[in-house]
This record gives C-alpha cells, structure tokens and sequence, in this order.
C-alpha cells in the first residue's frame, strides 16, 4: 500500500473516469493524489484481517417494492432534457464498440 | 428576522401572511445576494404560487402545516420540479429536473415556501463553497472569508437573514462545519432519518440532508417535517418522523456526556476554550461529564477520503453527455463523455473522481477502499463502545473560525482536515448537532458539536438548547 | 457435428432471461415489449440525478424461483455495482450481483439424461437499446446511434452453468430445457426473438481427459439455432487454429449470424476494469425461510417431472409419438391429453392431435377446453368424423370455441349412412372395372383411388375407414 502514484497511473485512471488531462494537470494531480494516498497509509499498517468491511452504516434487509405499475414520465418532457434527440430517441454520435 | 416558529405561528392566526412574509426574504435576498452570492436562482414565481397557496388555506380555515409561510432556502444539489438544479457545476448548468425531491415535497406539505437554490462547492466536494463553478459565497459574518462549504449558500441565506431556516447536505460535515462558520445550528440527522430521494448523490452511504437554522427549535421543527420513512428510498429508516420539537427543553439532567479528547485535539486554543465551556455549562444544568479518548476517530479522514471518492467516481459517471446537461461534441461516443466531462467538472471533482476510481481499480481495491470499510466498521465499534460509557459525545465542530479566501485552495489535504472532527459521524450513519457558542479569532463564531448515536436527535437537541439558553439568554 | 482426431468442446452457458413482471427492476415503469420508444421511462431508469433504486418485490420471488427449479441454494445476498461506460447503460454502472448471489448453485438434468451443474442464476438490470443509423445498421460503419430506454432496469436474472457442456447439441438441448423450466416457473416467457431470453457461450477445445484449455467467449446468440451453429464453428476454428501452430487468446467474440462467423470483439488485455463495489443504494436480501418456503409451495410442476408422466401412460412409444410428448411439454398442452386418455381415448390420436392442431393454434388455445376436444375426438375414435373433419372442428374451436357436435353439424359434417355408402361404393365399383379388378388381385393402393372417389361424390363427408371396410366386404 505504499505504492507512490506514478503519472501512468492517473493516466490510466484518467481514461477509465473519461476525462482527458494536459501534461500540467497530470503532474499536479500525479502529486495531490500521491500525497492523499500517503496520508491513507496510517490505515495500511493495521492488522484488520478478521475485520468485516461495513459498506453500509447499519443493517436494514430486504427493503422491496410491490410490483405495481407507477406513471412514467411525459416522453416530450423526457426529450426536452435530451442534448440532442431524434425520432423519439436519445442521439449519439456514432459507438465504437459493442457493449462488453 | 423573526424565527420559523414565530412565523408559522404568525401566519396560522392571521397576524401575518405567508406572501408578507416571503416578500421579506425576496428583500434581504435582493439587498445582498450580489455581494454574498448565496443564491444561484431565485425561483419567484414558485414561491409566491407557494405562499399564496398557504394564504389561501389559511383564509379558507384549512390547516396548513408547522411551516405555514415560512420560506425556505435549498441547497442546489435537491431536485425541485421545473427549477435550475446545478449542483454548482457547469454539467448540469440548466438543468430543470422533471421531479422533486422528498424532502421538497414534505416542505410543500409543511406549508413552508421554497424561496430559490443555494450555492455549493461543487457536487458538494469542499468545505468553503470556493469550488462553486459559479463563483465562491462569502460569508455574512465577514465577507473577507468563506462561509464553510460544502452548504455554504445555505449557511450564508441563514446567517444574512434571507430565510429563517434552510436545508443543506452533510457527507462529511457539510452542514455542521458550515454552520460554526457562521454561527448558525446545523444538524447531521442519522443516516437514513431523511429520505436521500432527489438529493444528487455525492457518496451514497454517507450523504444526509438536515436543516440549518438560529435556535434549535427552528432546526427540531423542520427536521421533524422532512424526517420519516420514504418508500423511494430503500435505505431510508422504516419508522416515521421522530417527535423533536416537543422534546427541545427536556435539559440533560443525568446524561452522561463525554469530552473526547481527539475531537479537539488540533483544534485553535479558542475553538478549544469554547468547547470547555459548553461542557460547564452542561455540568451546571445536570448533566455528568467523563472524558474519553477514541483513538480510531483519527483514522476517520483516510478512509473518509477513500470511501467518499469512490463513491462519488461511480455516482457521478452518469453526467456523460447522452441524456441531460452539458455535452461537448466528439466524434465518436467515448470521445464526446470524455469532452463532456472534461469541460463540466472543475478540478476537485475531478480530484476527487481520479481518486475513487484508483481507490476501486484492479489491484488497488483490497489495499485502499477494502481497507477503509474495514475502518469504517472499527471506528462504529468504537463508537459503540463510547455509547455504552456515555449517552452523548462533546468536542469541536471545526478547528477554526471562518478562514479567508484562498487560504487553503492550494492544498488539498489542508482543506480536508477542515472535517476532521465532523468526518466521523458520517462513517458511522450516526447523529451530530454544531451549537454556536462562543466566538475565537475577530469575534467570529466558534461550533460545538454534540454526538449521539442514531436516531438520539431528540437528546442532541436537548443538550444544543441547554447552551442556546446559555448564549442567547433564552 | 463431432470434432477431428480426439478432440473434445468444452461449453459452458450464461443465459440472461428477462423476468416477467409488470414493472421494472428498481421502478415502477411498466415492463413491457414493443411500446413507443422512451415511454416507459422515469428518473430512475433514466439514471437521472437524485434518483433512487427500490427492489421490485416479484423479481424477487421470480429469481427464486428459478434457484429452486435449479436445485440452487437461495442465500443472503449482495448488489454491486458494475461501472462502464455506455450510452444506452443510464447510470453508466450496472447494478448486479457479484460475489454473493441469489442463487448458487444447482444442476439442470436433459432429456438425455445428462447432468449440467449450475454455478449461479443472480439478479441485474437491463440496459436500454440502441440503433444505429448510416452504414449497414450495425454498429460498425454507423454515423450515430438512437437509444431508448424502454428496457433500461427491466429485471433479469443470468443462469450461469458449469463448464459441462461438450457438444453443441446438448448446449442447444440444455438452453431449450432451460427454456422450459423458465416458462414453467413463470419467471419468462421465453421469446428469443424478442430478446427476452439470451445466450452468451465460453467454448474451449481440448484432447479428452487434458485439463481445458483457453476459452472464448461468444456474445450474441440469440435463438438455438444460432448457439448450435456458433458453437461448432468456434471449436472448430479453435481446433484448426491449435493444430496449425497457433494459440488461442482468451478474448469475447462476436457472432455473426449472416456470416456464419465469430470475430473478435475484444481482447483479454483490452478488458475493462469494472471496479465492482457494493451498491450504496441498495440494503442486502436476505430471504427468510418463509419466504422461500412460499415460492417453494407455490411452483408448478417442472417439464422434466410432467414429460416423464406423460410417457407414462404412452405404451412403447415410438420416436415420433416422444417428440410429440416434447412438443405437447414444450407448449404446456398436456392438460388436453391427459384429459382425453383420461376418456378412454387412444393416446397416440391424442397425443397427435395436441401436437399438430393445437400446437399450431396455440394463440386461440384460450377458446378450447380439455372437454371440447376430447369429444371431437370421441368423434372421430367412433367414425362418426373423418380425421380431416376433425381437424376442422379443432380449428374452429380453436378460433371461436363452441361445441363440436354443434360445428360438425353446422359444417355438414354428419356421417353418410353404411346404406347410402354401400351403394356409393357398389356404383364406383361398377364404373371402374378395372381398378376393382386390381384392388381384388391385391393392390392396396387402389383404396386411396376409391376413397378419393367417394370423397368426391360426397363433398369430403364420408369416413375413410368406413370406405375400405365397404371395399373390403365386396373383395
Ligand atoms: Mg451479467
Ligand atoms: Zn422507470
């Protein structure tokens, strides 16, 4: 855990998080996030091996809906919001791959 | 300005109108949202449709709600029908939602009147409203400095006297930080007491919106109108809106309540005097002290700022062009989310979205967002085992008074340590409450905060009314 | 197909079915095929901002249901998110299940009586769906794409198999069992061509009784047909590619079914990093047994258990009488059959009668009942109806409903009377000697030619059967 951050990996991240970074900003986010992640390693030092990770701060289970239809919204109102719409449809420009 | 209380009093018995009232507010408003920038949009038109309804309710002798007239300023990351909602980002710059939030349409139902939207760090990450894609707010207090952030709008529309009472968003102590800033009540309900439904999520399982107000029982009667089971939130509590209001005065005779010494450690030697008077103050009217040391609440900012922008990097992909906001034209898909995002995120959210993404990928998870959970879960022990020594907690809510602009923007991890007494709380869902009470640097304002474990809101606004009655003489 | 030399496939399944609730998986927008586009919408399945995902209830009871078809263990389980980016996934993450499913699990045995282990059948959403326009349509060469999210959150459960398939027709066999036990359970209704059951394939090759090797996976298959014929050209290829030299590269490949190919869609190395975390929005399942236990009560009986006792009452069934039993399994017609043995009718008119007439009039199988067509039968077991008048009784009730004796009578269909067909025959005989003569000698296909005949002078209503015993009598 005290791999310091190289400018590959924010590349990296950059590009998974779809943003694209000028070689500035890689340099100085290469050095804030470095610097957040040192402060993270009082965490690494921990033995928590048997501890059970919380993602949730307390335990409600099985919170379920019944299956009955709720309106929809007005489609006009649904494409008014759209950046660009056609043929009742949201439009994109064009896909490059198919979805993994 | 008259108190929410007194104006729903007013408004209910004919001493008042909700429209007379609401012009108040568009006054204040109007006299100093140029200078303060609290306001991102002033929804008029809504608000006066809002306060004529109750007016006319009123006249026809229906009953109108503990909020009748009382308006209501909401921070910009709550969802209200047909209103800009930004979150203070250009992504989302026009934006008019299609629905409203829970919490929106509880205070419609309370009578109260949405007056516009508040400004806010953007997507609610900071803690000085200075990464606002619209410009910083300043604070009422002192407009050479911030009013703590990440609700600072709110905060600032409260402490100007624009709207008795506003609503904002704690993930991490974006209302309570604030609030000591400007010297306001702000309350942290438990997780899961107020619906998170039409709230832009920031990070899931730590956001919780609460009220900002001047007394207490201003900020128990609005919690009370917009707490309760929300069946458009599956994590929302099952039982309804606790009784709060009713219970303000109940005093702390024979609560234990616990100094503990990592919620002040750190913080400036006035923030620390203020917190030890509150605590004779609180001996005084009954209560018994202990002191107590929780070593794993030093851990909190790590995982904080690991699980936070996790969350977040997932929550905020959505903003990617195709279905509403902002989009940047490219050539293929992937090339039009990338210009998209790159031009409508400012440089914390995108911080903070390269850091939650690195916290999750491929052989990184286990060692940084595993890790922070499991913290999560030691520092909920740790609190447990405060709880069975004590009923509630005492410490500081900020390390300092209001700071000026600009002084802590260039480093990110000075800027976070501004929550590292409020972080705490949101790790473990848990309650909180900042009491202004007593003053540091220039006069300004210096926060207590008292915690309690989930669902003690009733008992944390006993314990902050006990110093109210100690500051304010009543 | 069998694979060269000792070659052997290695074909494991992952099966996305549809579930068929009224509403969505995390909303209440009605889940329904074929509406006008982005009408079925809300700021959930729109991943608008603010929203929030709530479990739908029946999705649910329909997953567990599946598991227990499944012989799956239904355990406390978990949502995740799956983060990718793509414009018809609203959220830009799919929520799922991951490491703790719904189901885990479980075996699905054949007809043939074969065994596939399941590993897992767990819960996710749908995405929306994109067209693409410019170029041929597809994706490739497209300008731009159109989406709409009338299927963004429709609930779905994916069925993974162990890696025990080893031809392509017993993959096939394994997805059409599977298909049953889904329509069984009402979890789906199983229509592959609308998209609402789907077939992903991880095929490998190797020499019997050496481990396996690396595996492909083939997206995209999306009726049998498709996963029989993609399946062999995959092993194949695979085979061919080894045995020339070279070595195959895990990767997801795309089938196409004009070209009868698969392509490489993307490689092990370009595999997005998915960054699954469990899903904030969401509180964990944890089925009580109750719960389970009322799903459990309430399943019907599964195609495995009803083909087995129908064969039961057939007495040594010929191939073709057990490909009715599937057909009559598959469309769910046993009732009727059943019924009509239960009425002393001959099981294998039955049987037939279900598996052509009704089979192919399944969309008015509503106006019939079990009692109409077991006395259309007796009707025609005795004589009184000709297999081909029959047949139209069952046609029309099967378009308006009514009673067959009524409909015979209506169409004209009452039987000629052994006297008035008698003389019939006894006039055909005397007008044609020399067919008579032949069919004396011993030409029994001289019948169909007097059958015909009488056909024809009595508009179709005499009775075949009837017509030979009255040949018969004067040979
Ligand atoms: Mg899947
Ligand atoms: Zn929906």
């Amino acid at each position: 855990m005290t791999s310091p951050l190289h400018r590959d990996d924010v590349a990296h991240v950059a590009k998974l998080a779809r943003l694209s970074l000028s070689e500035e900003e890689l340099a100085l986010y290469t050095d804030q996030l470095g610097q957040i992640l040192e402060h993270a390693n009082d965490m690494s030092t921990l033995q928590l091996d048997d501890v059970i990770p919380t993602a949730h701060p307390f335990g409600l289970i099985n919170v379920v809906r019944d299956d009955s239809v709720r309106e929809s919204l007005d489609r006009d109102v649904v494409l008014a919001m759209a950046p660009d719409a056609e043929d009742g449809r949201f439009a994109v420009p064009r896909i490059m791959g198919e979805a993994p | 300005m008259k108190t929410a209380e007194q104006i729903a009093l007013d408004v209910r018995s004919g001493a008042s109108t909700a429209q007379r009232e609401l012009d108040a507010s568009l006054a204040a408003i109007h006299a100093r949202n140029d200078e303060l920038n609290v306001f991102l949009y002033v929804d008029e038109d809504g608000a006066r449709a809002a306060a004529k309804d109750v007016d006319d309710k009123v006249a026809r002798g229906e009953s109108v709600g503990p909020l009748a007239g009382v308006p209501v300023a909401i921070k910009d990351n709550m969802c209200q029908v047909g209103v800009p909602t930004t979150c203070s980002s250009r992504i989302l710059e026009g934006w008019r939602p299609p629905y409203s939030a829970t919490v929106i349409t509880r205070l419609l139902a309370a009578g109260a009147v949405p007056v516009g939207k508040t400004n806010l760090d953007e997507f609610a990450m900071g803690s000085s409203t200075e990464n606002s894609a619209f410009g910083p707010t300043r604070n009422p207090l002192d407009p050479s400095r911030v009013p703590g952030g990440s609700s600072g709008g709110s905060a600032a529309a409260v402490a100007a006297d624009m709207t008795p009472i506003a609503l904002g968003s704690d993930t991490g102590g974006s209302i309570r930080q604030p609030a000591a800033l400007c010297g306001l009540i702000g309350v942290k309900p438990s997780y899961g007491l107020v619906s998170r439904y039409g709230l832009i999520a920031f990070a899931s399982s730590l956001d919780q919106i609460g009220p900002f107000s001047k007394t207490v029982t201003d900020a128990a009667i609005l919690l009370e109108a917009i707490a309760g089971h929300d069946p458009m939130d599956s994590t929302s509590l099952p039982e309804p809106a606790p009784m709060l209001s009713a219970h303000v005065n109940d005093g702390v005779v024979g609560k234990r309540i616990a100094l503990v010494r990592e919620l002040i450690d750190g913080a400036d030697p006035d923030v620390v005097a203020s917190v030890t008077r509150a605590v004779e103050v609180l001996k005084d009217a009954g209560a018994t002290i202990l002191e107590l040391s929780i070593p794993e609440l030093q851990l909190g900012l790590s995982a904080y700022y690991l699980i936070a922008p996790a969350e977040a990097s997932s929550n905020l992909a959505r903003y990617d062009g195709v279905r509403f906001g902002l989009r940047v034209d490219g050539e293929d898909v992937e090339a039009m989310n990338t210009a998209t995002r790159t031009a409508g995120f400012g440089a914390e959210v995108k911080r903070r979205i390269m850091l939650g993404t690195y916290a999750l990928s491929a052989g990184y998870f286990d060692a940084y967002y595993g890790q922070a959970l499991k913290v999560r879960t030691q520092m909920i022990d740790a609190f447990k085992r405060a709880y069975a020594q004590a009923d509630l907690l005492i410490g500081a809510t900020a390390p300092s008074v209001a700071f000026p602009f600009g002084s802590k923007t260039s480093n990110p991890m000075a800027m976070y340590l501004s929550d590292v007494f409020t972080i705490p709380t949101n790790l473990a869902g848990e309650a909180a409450i900042s009491v202004p009470f007593g003053a540091g640097e220039a006069g300004l304002p210096t926060g207590v905060q008292l915690l309690g474990p989930g669902r003690s809101e009733a008992q944390l606004f006993a314990a902050a009314r006990v110093l109210e009655r100690e500051e304010r003489g009543s | 197909m069998t694979l060269p030399g000792s070659w052997e496939m290695v074909v494991g399944l992952e099966v996305h079915t549809e579930l068929k609730t009224a509403t969505k998986m995390f909303c209440g927008c009605a889940n329904h095929f074929g509406a006008e586009p982005n009408t079925n919408v809300c700021p959930v399945c729109l991943g608008l901002p603010g929203s929030l995902p709530v479990l739908n209830e029946r999705a649910v009871e329909l997953a567990m249901a599946i598991g227990i078809a499944l012989h799956s263990t239904i355990a406390p389980s978990t949502f995740h998110r799956k983060n990718y980016f793509y414009p018809d996934m609203p959220k830009d993450f799919q929520i799922s299940q991951y490491d703790l499913p719904i189901n885990s699990g479980g075996y699905l045995d054949l007809p043939d009586g074969s065994r596939v282990s399941i590993e897992r059948a767990h819960l996710e959403e749908d995405t929306g769906k994109s067209t693409h326009l410019g170029g041929s349509g597809r994706i490739h060469g497209a300008d731009r794409s159109l989406v709409d999210y009338n299927r963004s959150g429709v609930p779905l459960v994916e069925i993974v198999s162990g890696p025990d398939i080893r031809s392509s027709a017993q993959a096939r066999a394994y997805a059409a069992e599977l298909r049953g036990i889904l329509i069984a359970t009402g979890a789906s209704d199983g229509r592959m061509e609308e998209g609402s059951m789907r077939i992903d394939a991880n095929v490998s090759v190797r020499k019997s009784g050496e481990p396996f090797g690396t595996r492909c996976e083939i997206k995209n298959l999306n009726s049998l047909r498709s996963l029989h014929r993609a399946i062999d050209y995959e092993a194949l290829r695979q085979v061919e590619l080894i045995e020339s030299g070279g070595v195959v590269r895990q990767e997801t490949r795309h089938w196409d079914e004009n070209l009868g190919v698969t392509s490489t869609m993307r490689t092990k190395e370009e595999a997005e990093d998915y960054r699954y975390f469990r899903e904030p929005d969401l509180v964990d399942l944890a089925p009580e047994q109750a719960w389970q236990d009322r799903i459990r009560l309430a399943l019907p009986p599964m195609p495995a258990e009803r083909r087995a006792a129908l064969k039961e009452r057939l007495i040594a069934p010929t191939p073709a009488q057990l490909d009715a039993v599937e057909v009559v399994i598959d469309l769910n017609l046993e009732q009727f059959v059943n019924a009509a043995i239960d009425a002393d009718i001959d099981p294998v008119l039955a049987l037939a009668r279900a598996a052509n007439e009704l089979a192919g009039g399944l969309e008015g199988i509503g106006n019939l009942t079990p009692e109409a067509f077991c006395a259309t039968l007796r009707l025609e077991q005795s004589g009184q109806l000709s297999a081909t008048q029959a047949k139209t009784v069952l046609g029309e009730l099967l378009a308006h409903g009514g009673e067959p004796g009524a409909i015979a009578a209506a169409k004209g269909f009452e039987q000629l009377s052994s006297d008035s067909l008698g003389s019939t025959v006894e006039s055909l005989i005397a007008q044609n000697p020399d067919e008579w003569a032949r069919y004396r000698e011993g030409d029994e296909k001289l019948a169909q030619f007097f059958i015909g005949q009488v056909m024809k002078l009595t508009k179709g209503k005499a009775n075949g059967k009837a017509v030979v015993a009255e040949l018969q009598s004067r040979r």
